[in-house]
């Protein structure tokens, strides 16, 4: 008996379109990756270890941990929180809201690192008084969170959005009628229900967390050992000629990146969906 | 039993930072490896004059942009940048150091001096010599944007002198020139060091306008890659240092900012100075590294622009010689 195929095209076609698949993702995703791994192994294992051991590489990694370790949290708070609203209320300025909080994605990284320069900067708006109080968020940690923070806003309520959008309030509302009360409600029935979604939006935050660089650059002042996160770390090893140490700290990131991917298809394949019903 | 444990830990990394003393200079793109190493002398130094260990915390970028990020509220308890306009406009934007900070050290507070050479590919295919060959067609620059970069600057300027006298001062000819050399240039970076890594590592453009530390590094890094060619005419850069005072005030640090800028004009100093490509102000140390600094028909910027301040104004700020060559592309 025949295999009746999905499609209509003809194997040819099929194959062709496969190739051209295979040969882009070869090309755009494979490639730079193994040319990260490869520029960084070029001196051995020794160079390797010897460029994560150092002390402002050392001090990189704390500082991209810390900085993710603040915002991923606080913006899975404020994910929640702002999905819950949208989706299971209805007010005024709600889709005003739904608008803002896509904002950071819409803006350029390098205007999400200015605008707190320009309020938080010593000639800023509020740069005197902090001066005055001796407090210092820009060229410190606390801008560093601050920009992360901004930059990797969205993931979590977009990724919930869509998500408690078609599962509706029916199960919520059904809780009520039996008498469960506002936190009940949302620790027995909500919760449950979009862990999955959560998780895979905690996920992209952290990555982008780690991985960001235009934002946390501007408010950064680049000092080494103390406000260089991993990513701003590579670029000046690599201004320094430090190619394998570049590198080096480079497949940390990828390695990350690798590792997210990983407890993402995880998740996926416990849940039996698709990334795509996720959007 | 917690509390106390997390309170030990708190405040055996604040004594501990208390018995170091700290230091943070904001310089330029090419310093990083003078300064490497000029700070493990110095803290060498301090160490034995007051028994004290030092950490000295480095940011580079390009100068106008450290300038920048100093006036924005980078907490620079010194300043290391590659020309004296940066430090004025600290000084004018954001008070934080005296008007005359530059009388504060010796020699213009400038304790080594540069140039700007050209860097060509081995065996210089498009036949550079000078400044005039910049112009001909197809022949690609690389130089860093004016706007952000203090070598790009000196670069820009050091053009700009060949150009007045190739053509005895004729303004709309001379800018004529630097708009024809504007247009060879393909990208601006925004620092020295990132033309430095377009032009040696990307391998983009045939000739890159240069500091002269920075052409001899080019030369360690990428044996046989490279050479260097010197203009019938260069610029004296002067790159200056000052204390940014009232940083240095709130952070307790006058004294051993004042010191550590101080010692860059030891002997010790100056011959890392002199390893490291930069021309040393000390006879003995620049007698000892003669064979790396050819001697070069050299213009300054107070005999030939009028000092930085004019300059700056003339040719870099808004509206400026650069910004209207530059937007005529």
């Amino acid at each position: 008996m025949r295999h009746r195929s999905a499609t209509t095209e003809s194997p040819w076609v099929r194959r062709l379109l496969i190739g051209v698949a295979v040969f882009i993702i070869s090309v755009f995703l494979l490639l730079p990756l193994a040319a990260v791994f490869a520029e960084a192994f070029r001196k051995g294992w020794e160079i390797f270890l010897a460029s994560l051991h150092e002390e402002a590489a050392l001090s990189a990694i704390k500082l991209t941990l810390i900085a993710a370790g603040i915002s991923v949290p606080l913006n899975t708070l404020f994910g929640v929180s702002a999905a819950w609203l949208i989706t299971k209320f209805r007010f005024r300025g709600r889709s005003f809201l739904l608008a803002l909080i896509d904002l950071p994605f819409a803006v350029s990284p390098v205007i999400a690192g200015l605008v707190w320069v320009l309020l938080f900067g010593a000639k800023g708006w509020l740069g005197p008084w902090l001066e005055q109080h001796d407090i210092r968020i820009i060229f410190a940690l606390p801008g560093i969170v601050i920009a992360t923070m901004f930059v990797t806003f969205p993931f979590v309520a977009r990724e919930l959005i869509p998500l408690m959008e078609t599962q509706g309030s029916d199960q919520e509302e059904a809780a009520i009628i039996l008498g469960a009360r506002g936190w009940q409600v949302f620790f027995r029935v909500t919760l449950p229900n979009i862990k999955w979604g959560l998780l895979y939006g905690v996920l992209l935050c952290n990555a982008r967390a780690m991985g960001e660089f235009g934002a946390v650059s501007v408010v950064s002042g680049h000092i080494r050992g103390e406000t260089n996160t991993l990513p701003l770390h590579v670029e000046v090893l690599y201004n320094e000629y430090q190619f394998s140490a570049a590198f080096a700290c480079a497949t940390l990131l990828a390695f990350l990146a690798l590792v997210t991917l990983g407890i993402k298809s995880a998740v996926e394949h416990l849940t039996g969906h698709q990334s795509s019903n996720h959007q | 039993m917690k509390k106390l444990k997390l309170f030990a830990l708190i405040s055996s990394l604040l004594v501990t930072s208390a018995l170091a003393d700290e230091l943070l200079n904001a310089s330029y793109d090419p310093t990083r490896e003078f300064y490497q190493e000029f700070n493990s002398a110095f803290a060498k130094q301090w160490k034995q004059q007051t028994g004290k260990s030092l950490r000295v915390k480095q940011s580079h970028g390009g100068s106008g942009k450290q300038a920048r990020s100093v006036i924005d509220g980078l907490s620079a308890d010194v300043v290391t940048l590659a020309l004296s306009g940066d430090i004025d406009s600290i000084a004018q934007q954001a008070n934080l150091l005296p008007k005359d900070w530059q009388a504060k050290f010796p020699n213009n507070s400038s304790p080594y001096t540069s140039t700007i050479v050209f860097v060509v590919r081995k065996g210089n295919p498009k036949g550079i010599k000078d400044w005039g060959d910049l112009i001909q067609s197809g022949t690609k620059v690389i130089t860093p944007n004016p706007k952000t970069s203090g070598g790009a600057r000196w670069n820009y300027l050091a053009a700009w002198a060949y150009a007045a006298r190739k053509f005895g001062g004729d303004q709309a000819k001379v800018k004529e020139y630097i708009r024809a050399l504007y247009q060879n240039v393909p990208v601006l970076d925004t620092g020295a060091r990132g033309s430095t890594t377009t032009f040696a590592q990307r391998g983009l453009g045939d000739v890159l306008l240069s500091w002269e530390n920075e052409a001899h590094l080019i030369e360690k890094e990428f044996p046989g890659k490279t050479q260097i060619i010197i203009p019938s005419i260069s610029i004296l850069a002067e790159p200056p240092v000052a204390v940014v005072e009232k940083n240095a005030k709130k952070h307790g640090t006058e004294e051993l900012a004042k010191a550590y800028l101080a010692y860059l004009y030891s002997e010790e100093a100056q011959d890392i100075a002199g390893r490291n490509f930069y021309r040393p102000r000390s006879a003995a140390a620049l007698a000892k590294w003669s064979q790396n600094f050819p001697k070069i028909n050299l213009v300054t910027i107070d005999q030939e622009f009028g000092g930085w301040v004019k300059a700056q104004k003339i040719h870099f700020d808004d509206g400026g010689t650069f910004d209207q060559v530059y937007s005529k592309r």
